[in-house]
């Protein structure tokens, strides 16, 4: 999946979103070690350097500590801050586009909820 | 630090590099780019004394390097098979590699050359040409010099087998970080390698720099033919193409800060920057 039909945005920036679903699904639980630089290195096919920026965005953002000679870990409620994070941008993210293409195609935002509540189970 | 200065070589009345400058510093992975004929090999024949330049200068660590045997233990390039005698067995000449550079690493080769499958007893001579290149690379990362010099690595490989080898590069490289030279035409699959790219083009270097930095000064723009010519004016792009009456073109230069209406800006891509620059070195002809 790494760097497929994502062309558009840098590989450091799509290192940083790997990393953040695996601590988001639980992959990589809280306390629990990430891959290293080379792991991301080979694993995704990139640089080193260039994992080490994606790694370090989430260094700064404090999800993710280094300990000394042993490697990266999540920081402790790192899922929870990112869950936090991605509900805060849902309805921009997801929500806005899909009432505009919904709009788009003539659906009512009637229509839309049905959908919604119907799971998708006919289009 | 090995450094180039004003290195130029030609054969006969071909003039194959001229003024080329480079420096290559401490650890990174490198990539030479340039098509078919450009100069990549001549260069790298030179950095490891197997030619001559007709003028300029090599240093490696500030000390001339010519011809001389304490520089050349520093480098290994990527050999070529004609430098073994024909009935000789993999096995073999990977120990004879091992005699030749003492940081050479007999487990490590044996461990490679078993993930892509290489036949330790066969003839290097009745290898096929993508086990051929296997055998190549199966020695050059298993030789550990502070500099390490890739010709086309991945001639004849199939696609399983390119991926293989872009991850035991990468898994080399962090473990024993130096300074590596990979010359290759097939920039899409480099790209995301390296740190540092080298432009060749008909002998001479056309760019180089970091390829976060040569890429942020480059972009293509598309939309329709009239607006892109609008936004265009007098500048002339480096290339451009037209589907109908779709036009895309590559510009240098810092991407605008907003997308003027009705078009589109997108990054160029390291690929999509070369053949742009080709296209316009083509075009002074």
């Amino acid at each position: 999946m790494f760097g497929s039909n994502d062309g558009e945005r840098p590989l450091f920036l799509q290192v940083e979103t790997l990393l953040e679903e695996a601590i988001l699904s639980g992959a990589y639980p809280e306390e629990g070690q990430i891959p290293s630089i080379t792991e991301l290195s080979v694993s995704c096919k990139i640089n080193p350097a260039t994992a080490l920026k994606g790694v370090n965005l989430l260094v700064e953002r404090g999800l993710v500590y280094k300990k000394r000679g042993l490697g990266m870990f999540v920081a402790p409620g790192a899922r929870e801050r990112l869950q936090e994070e991605r509900r805060r941008q849902f309805f921009a993210g997801y929500i806005q586009p899909l009432l505009a293409e919904a709009e788009k195609l003539g659906f009512t935002r009637e229509m839309v909820a049905k959908m919604i509540w119907e799971g998708g189970d006919e289009a | 630090m090995m450094q180039l200065v004003n290195i130029s070589k030609s054969f006969g009345r071909v003039q194959a590099l001229s003024g080329v400058s480079l420096t290559l510093e401490g650890t990174g992975i490198y990539g030479l780019l340039g098509n078919n004929g450009a100069g990549k090999t001549t260069l790298l024949n030179i950095l490891t004394s197997r030619i001559f330049p007709d003028g300029g200068s090599l240093t490696l660590d500030g000390q001339p390097m010519l011809d001389r045997d304490e520089a050349l233990s520093q480098i290994f390039m990527m050999g070529e098979l004609n430098l073994y005698p024909e009935d000789m067995r993999v096995r073999r000449a990977l120990e004879i590699t091992g005699y030749m550079y003492p940081r050479f690493r007999m487990e490590e080769a044996l461990a490679l050359g078993e993930r892509f499958g290489l036949n330790l007893k066969s003839r290097i001579t009745a290898l096929s040409t993508g086990y051929r290149s296997i055998f190549r690379i199966v020695t050059a990362l298993s030789v550990h010099t502070p500099y390490l010099l890739l010709d086309e690595p991945v001639l004849g490989l199939d696609a399983r087998h390119r991926d293989l080898f872009y991850k035991l590069l990468l898994e080399s490289y962090g473990n024993d970080p130096r300074c590596i030279l990979l010359s290759t035409h097939l920039i899409q699959e480099a790209e995301p390698l390296i740190e540092e790219a080298v432009i060749l083009q008909a002998g001479r270097i056309l760019r180089q720099g970091s390829v976060e930095k040569l890429l942020s000064g480059a972009y293509q723009l598309s939309g329709p033919a009239g607006l892109v010519d609008n936004f265009l004016g007098s500048r002339k792009p480096l290339a451009q193409t037209s589907l109908g009456g779709l036009k895309t073109v590559y510009l240098e230069g810092a991407r605008p800060q907003s997308c003027p209406a009705g078009l589109e800006i997108s990054p160029a891509g390291l690929q999509g920057y070369f053949i742009a620059l080709m296209e316009e070195e083509e075009s002074k002809c």
